[in-house]
């Protein structure tokens, strides 16, 4: 009650406000230098011809970088393979995620231990998660699948090179998992008793329970979860760099990738900036979507929590 | 206030101090910031700082040690906008001869000392480091490519490895001795993508077969017969014979496969045989037997000459300092130093030709000689039959090469992988690099 007073007292007409401008202004300039100038120069850097190593020939290219980068076969294999890297890394996640939740939200003995056993994954550095799973699970000579096929009897597969994209997937679907388990399992423990009860007592079964009460209640954190992890996902960059390098072939090389190797390897700076301009319209087409369903999703999802 | 009082005489002092000392003074200790790669031998020498130190107590020493693709990104970028954070930096022969001397971003060592007795180095390799005969960056260590094989899977088939073995002699070795289900694969090269990774291996191979990158005007040469037969040759060579997992594999995974047993032949940088013959950190460095890597059509450019050398960034405003450390760490007592504390096998090898006359060091290295003679015959302005307007055995020695070499590196990888035909990769890999010729304004 203390609380709404306030903060009407604060929209209450006669009394004087300070000037907010004054105490935005300093997070607006921040802000303004943390994104615009990088995006200035990104943009600028984009029509110019710029090469570090060579110092003759630069200038004003107009959109030539842009244009060679639309020709490009392995830029859109980048942009093909980035899309599917997110769309399978986000089922992945989200499907396993919620299995552990509600596994989680159980009572059995030992829980506090696997709870915490399945949550680690989260916290292992990138590059760490990469090698570990390159040289010591999917190596087809050290690694512990191979001896696991041999043992069985069968021929060990070379993971990394017969199936990049899953194998990548794989990695980093076990790095983030845990991230899903996390925020759906806080969902899960505010989601209150009598709701279930009720639902039983109306004689829905454990699916019913399920479909017309936890998913229900699971929805906008689902859709906040789809939002976070696709922002992160966008950039993912150290797994494939540890492991396949962005191959073989153009099998794994995603757009922050192709941005690397265009912009450290061959030190062009001018098309490595073509790329991020790319890449920032590609976030974004990516955002403005998301954005989009999960505001249909909560305004759906208000009506049917309710019932 | 107390602590105003407290204050005065601490701001007294300093003012008086500061006008009390001549500027430069010879006591106060000059640092030098030296960018390194973390090759074992590089961690060698930041080991040895101390005694660069205790000669020079003027200077002192602070080490930025990475791997070889970050350490080449940052003093890249360092060099190339003037930042000057760094006053050694550990580059390439590619780096030097690609256009860094060129665009005069390092220092000539145009005087070098008598006492460092600069006719020592060996010729290809001075040669290597140098842009219209001045020199930009001094050898630490150098080194070429062989054949490393074990002697006792051949000996166990009755075969034996000729001094200058042909690759048709290699497959058939390979065929014979192959064994998977022992974990013993008949050869194993590099298949990790990347222009000093893959492409380093096969630039070779081309050479071998008689192919090159670009011909005379500069044209892309990669859907040449060569490269096809030079490509198909290797895609089936380790298709059959070789271990699971190649497009993964570069210089250290290759070694730690051939100093556990897995391998029976291994043609890659000379620069392992300290490792491998080192009972200390290789399984079978007792059964290691060395030979000149395997000829096919010509034997032009069949071995690599590269050599990692330190330079001085010209953005530096202690090139005094930094000429000195460089001086010391690829000397002759450096050499010595390192043979005394860490073991003959251990001392950096290629650039003088007083190493390989020193006994300790040919006594205690069975591959000294060997390695001598193979830098010897590297020729990087002859790496192939045909004449090339470039230099480099294995690479092209031009800005755009790292990019076209890599893509290259991940076309082949990918064709190894079964992702694409070998015609399918080459050409992928020819459009790219006409591409970026184009771009760079090479051809029309």
């Amino acid at each position: 009650m203390a609380r709404v007073s306030a903060a009407q007292g604060f929209a209450r007409p006669g009394i004087h406000r300070p000037n907010a401008l004054l105490f935005l202004g300093p997070a607006i300039l921040v802000l303004f230098v943390w994104m615009i100038v990088p995006l200035a120069l990104s943009l600028y850097f984009s029509v110019r011809r710029y090469n570090l190593l060579v110092l003759e020939r630069r200038g004003f290219v107009g959109l030539l970088n842009y244009r060679l980068l639309l020709q490009d076969a392995a830029f859109w294999a980048a942009v093909v393979n980035t899309l599917a890297l997110v769309v399978l890394v986000l089922a992945v996640t989200v499907v396993l995620g919620l299995m552990l939740a509600l596994l989680f939200n159980r009572d059995f003995t030992a829980k506090n231990v696997t709870r915490t056993l399945a949550i680690s994954p989260f916290f292992v550095m990138p590059v760490v998660t990469a090698l570990m799973w390159k040289n010591m699970l999917f190596h087809p000579v050290f690694g512990l699948l191979a001896w696991v096929a041999q043992s069985l009897g069968g021929a060990p597969a070379d993971w990394l090179a017969t199936y990049p994209m899953p194998s990548v997937v794989a990695i980093i679907s076990w790095e983030w998992t845990p991230f899903a388990t996390l925020i759906l399992l806080t969902a899960l423990q505010s989601l209150p008793g009598d709701q279930l009860e009720a639902v039983r007592i109306d004689g829905a079964g454990v699916w019913g329970e399920f479909r017309y009460v936890v998913l229900p209640h699971l929805l906008r954190p689902i859709s906040a979860l789809l939002m976070l992890e696709t922002i992160f996902f966008l950039t993912i960059f150290a797994e494939i760099y540890a492991t396949t390098s962005g191959g073989p072939g153009l099998a794994t090389t995603t757009l922050p990738y192709f941005i690397y190797l265009k912009a450290l390897l061959q030190f062009d700076i001018g098309s490595a900036s073509a790329g991020a301009v790319f890449a920032i319209i590609l976030a974004n087409v990516v955002a403005s979507f998301l954005l989009r369903a999960i505001a249909s999703n909560i305004f759906q999802g208000e009506p049917a929590s309710a019932k | 206030m107390p602590k105003w009082r407290f204050l005065v005489p601490v701001v007294l002092l300093v003012f008086v101090s500061t006008l009390l000392t001549p500027s430069p003074s010879p006591g106060q200790a000059t640092t030098i910031t030296i960018a390194t790669v973390n090759n074992p031998d590089m961690i060698i020498m930041q080991k040895l700082t101390p005694a660069f130190e205790q000669q020079n107590p003027n200077i002192k020493v602070n080490w930025v040690v990475l791997p070889e693709n970050e350490l080449r990104q940052k003093v890249t970028t360092d060099i190339s906008t003037n930042a000057g954070s760094y006053d050694v930096m550990t580059i390439g022969m590619y780096e030097v001869l690609s256009g860094w001397a060129k665009n005069g971003w390092l220092l000539p060592f145009d005087s070098l000392p008598s006492s460092y007795d600069g006719q020592d180095l060996l010729k290809p390799v001075r040669a290597g480091l140098s842009y219209k005969g001045t020199l930009y960056a001094v050898p630490f260590y150098a080194e070429s490519s062989m054949m490393y094989y074990r002697k006792d899977l051949f000996a166990a088939k009755g075969l034996t490895m000729p001094q200058r073995p042909t690759w048709t002699q290699v497959e058939t070795f390979a065929k014979a001795i192959h064994n998977p289900s022992q974990r013993t694969y008949g050869i194993c090269l590099r298949g990790l993508a990347g222009w000093g990774e893959n492409m380093a291996f096969l630039t070779t191979l081309v050479n071998t077969y008689g192919g090159r990158w670009f011909d005379e005007q500069w044209q892309p040469q990669l859907t040449s017969p060569e490269w096809k037969q030079a490509v198909g040759f290797y895609v089936n060579l380790m298709r059959h014979y070789g271990p699971p997992g190649v497009t993964s594999n570069g210089f250290t995974e290759n070694e730690t496969l051939l100093a556990n047993g897995n391998c029976a032949m291994w043609v890659d940088a000379t620069v392992a045989a300290g490792y491998l013959a080192n009972p200390q950190t290789s399984k079978v460095a007792k059964d290691v037997g060395f030979a000149y890597a395997p000829v096919a059509v010509t034997p032009n450019g069949s071995h690599w000459l590269w050599a990692w050398a330190l330079g001085i960034p010209k953005s530096t405003k202690k090139a005094d300092a930094a000429r000195a450390f460089i001086y010391w760490a690829t000397s002759k007592a450096y050499i010595n130093l390192v043979g005394g504390k860490e073991g003959w096998t251990s001392v950096p090898p290629g650039t003088r030709y007083s190493t390989y006359q020193n006994p300790a060091y040919v006594k205690a290295a069975p591959f000294a000689t060997l390695v001598e003679a193979l830098i010897n015959e590297a020729d990087p302005t002859h790496p192939t039959a045909k004449p090339v307007p470039y230099v480099g055995v294995q690479f092209a020695a031009i800005p755009e090469f790292q990019g076209i070499g890599t893509q290259t590196g991940q076309a082949i990888a990918g064709a190894l992988a079964g992702k694409m035909t070998i015609d399918q990769a080459l050409q992928q890999a020819q459009s790219n690099a006409e591409n970026v010729m184009r771009q760079a304004g090479y051809i029309k």
